[in-house]
């Protein structure tokens, strides 16, 4: 189509300074290996002479500016085209400072300083955030205690379903799936002692105990607590809670109590099923490797697992619940700008209900101990 | 349609243009042509299909029936590395701006310039990314901000940067005055304006802003009834009896954008 750029150096007779003559198509298109050969040039360079080229553009017209620039010298046999675009990308001397192109670099030491800085004030200030939502939400629970009819019943039950009856089924396969894990792995542990009846020790304890409740919650803040995350957040974005505030609706009322409920109420409800089901598993997993009979299974785990390894899960149930809803709506409330931002919050606050969950859960093992319930 | 179709002349020529979305058919023996270095606005009801259009010509939406061609090269059923040739003439500014989220004014500036012409000294591309700034009228410190960090406005002009990062020679522009305040905008259509000068630019410019219309196109063209209806200077379109431009131009916006009697300041 149009001629590669290139260029020839003429010695004049008249000066010592050499013509740098260009020829072909001056575009982006056509330069190929033509910037880098000329910067490469030894200089200086008397003139430019442009008179030869074919076709110009912005990148051409940059290009023979910053030589003349560099050279300090003229232009020649520029035509219309050709100046009105060199005129176009010269800065006028009224442009002011030339642009900003890239952020200024930190020097490595600092910027780990900035990150450990700004890591501990996001932290703190997370933190800070939820007790202030914990606060925010009493009120609200209160405000509803005394106007009951204000209490959104529909969506609340629907919340239930979403949270808690959709969840059934994965949460009831991973859950078997890991009571055979339990009683498989313990097994083989404990035939070196040759001690494989406490296996059902094992299996009904530890999953009545902890484990049940705990993947439980870790299952609920992955699927629930990460939507309540983006449904507020989006609808943060999409300025419906701003709207809902100007017709009177409390956001705390309509959007974040509901979900908080559904995810307090459907949680013991959803561990309980939970360690049923990792004692099925592990029930199944012992009579066909150990040969225990489902009845002395079942026999034997109301002898060695007590009454109030239940209460434990069901009571720490319901504040992993709470921590799930509240991290979630708190930070799908954080959403200010734009979409990125949602995605961000989503993760925020699956990463946070989870590792709150794993804290309080130890402070919970280290307490009932203390009081006796071993 | 109007005169003057000699191929070289046209930068794209759209014939018997059909695309649909399943049952719904948005587009049904559309024509219309682009010529070479002129402004055409292209407007039409909501939901007549003027995005859809250029999504078509740029190769986004597949056609279902028809011939598009752009520079005289048929867009469609051409394999990947020729339609990439073809990509390199066009910068596309998108409704949002469509600015890369992660990367900065900079960066976004030169994503084309590193895509299309990896030998490019980086040195150079910083350089180009400078002067096409200055060009659009971004602030001096817009370079390093990241896309969240702006204005409406200088998002628009960030992505006019970008669509112009290679020195295409046509330019699709999707509402480009869209939610910008009246001096914004009028300031974003005079830059187009002078840009398109400088450059040689030819421009395909979806707007609602008759305000645009009135300032910037040599030539509006009209999208109902999924197809073109009428194409021409905003005088020969008040000229037809189509209720719809009537309504359009002569509604109480229409009239109030107008220039006044005399002073035709078309071109």
């Amino acid at each position: 189509m149009t001629e590669v750029a290139a260029f020839t150096l003429e010695q004049r007779e008249e000066s010592g300074a050499p013509l740098l003559r260009l020829s072909g198509s001056l575009s982006i298109a056509c330069l190929g290996e033509l910037p880098n050969a000329l910067e490469a040039l030894p200089g200086p360079v008397g003139a430019i002479d442009i008179g030869g080229i074919e076709h110009i553009d912005t990148i051409g017209a940059w290009l023979v500016y910053s030589l003349s620039q560099k050279w300090a010298c003229e232009i020649r046999g520029a035509d219309a085209d050709a100046q009105r675009l060199i005129d176009a990308v010269k800065p006028s001397a009224d442009a002011g400072p030339p642009p900003a192109l890239h952020a200024d670099k930190l020097s490595p030491a600092i910027r780990i300083l900035d990150q450990i800085g700004g890591a501990t004030m996001v932290a703190l200030t997370t933190l800070g955030g939820l007790v202030g939502f914990l606060g925010a939400v009493m009120i609200a629970s209160w405000s509803l205690i005394r106007h009951p009819s204000r209490f959104r019943w529909n969506a609340v039950i629907q919340r239930f379903e979403v949270v808690g009856v959709s969840a059934l089924g994965i949460i009831g396969l991973m859950s078997f799936l890991i009571g055979i894990v339990i009683a498989q792995q313990g097994a083989v542990q404990l035939r070196a002692f040759g001690m494989e009846i406490l296996t059902v020790n094992l299996v009904g304890r530890l999953t009545l105990r902890e484990l049940g409740v705990l993947m439980t919650a870790i299952m609920v803040a992955g699927r629930s607590g990460s939507a309540f995350a983006a449904q507020i957040g989006m609808m943060k974005l999409t300025e419906e809670v701003d709207a809902m505030r100007t017709i009177g609706v409390s956001p705390m009322e309509a959007l974040v109590m509901p979900r908080i409920m559904a995810a307090v109420v459907m949680m013991p409800l959803l561990g309980f099923y939970a360690s049923v089901l990792a004692i099925i598993g592990g029930g199944f997993m012992c009579a066909i490797s150990l040969e225990i009979p489902p009845v002395t299974f079942v026999q034997r785990l109301r002898e060695v697992v007590p009454l109030h390894d239940l209460w434990i899960g069901l009571i720490k149930a319901p504040v992993f619940g709470l921590i799930i809803g509240m991290s979630g709506c708190y930070q799908g409330l954080l959403v200010k700008s734009n979409a990125e931002e949602v995605g961000l919050r989503t993760t925020a606050a699956v990463v946070q209900a989870i590792f709150m969950v794993i804290v309080l859960d130890a402070f919970f093992a280290v307490f009932f101990t203390w009081v006796g319930w071993t | 349609m109007s005169g003057g179709e000699q191929g070289e002349d046209l930068a794209i020529c759209v014939r018997g243009l059909r695309t649909s979305f399943g049952d719904q058919v948005v587009h049904e023996g559309l024509d219309l042509d682009v010529r070479r270095g002129e402004i055409l606005g292209v407007v039409g009801g909501s939901g007549t299909g003027k995005s859809v259009l250029m999504r078509a010509i740029i190769g986004l939406q597949p056609a279902d029936e028809g011939e598009i061609s752009v520079f005289g090269e048929s867009t469609l059923n051409r394999d990947d590395e020729d339609t990439l040739a073809l990509r390199r003439r066009w910068g596309v500014l998108f409704q949002g701006g469509a600015l890369f989220s992660t990367l900065t004014v900079t960066e976004n500036i030169e994503v084309p310039l590193r895509e299309f012409y990896p030998q490019l000294a980086p040195h150079l591309r910083d350089e180009i990314a400078a002067y096409k700034i200055r060009m659009t009228g971004l602030p001096a410190d817009a370079g390093p901000k990241f896309p969240a960090e702006l204005s409406g406005g200088m998002k628009k002009r960030a992505g006019l940067a970008r669509a112009l990062a290679i020195d295409p020679d046509l330019l699709f522009l999707d509402e480009p005055t869209a939610g910008l305040d009246p001096i914004g905008a009028a300031a974003f259509d005079e830059r187009t304006r002078q840009l398109q000068q400088t450059l040689g630019l030819t421009v395909f410019l979806i707007t609602h802003d008759l305000d645009t219309l009135h300032a910037i196109c040599d030539r509006v063209a009209v999208l109902a009834d999924k197809r073109v209806i009428a194409v021409g200077t905003i005088d020969d379109l008040l000229a037809t009896e189509h209720p719809w431009i009537q309504e359009y131009f002569n509604g109480p916006r229409g009239r109030a954008a107008q220039p006044p009697k005399g002073g035709k300041d078309q071109r």
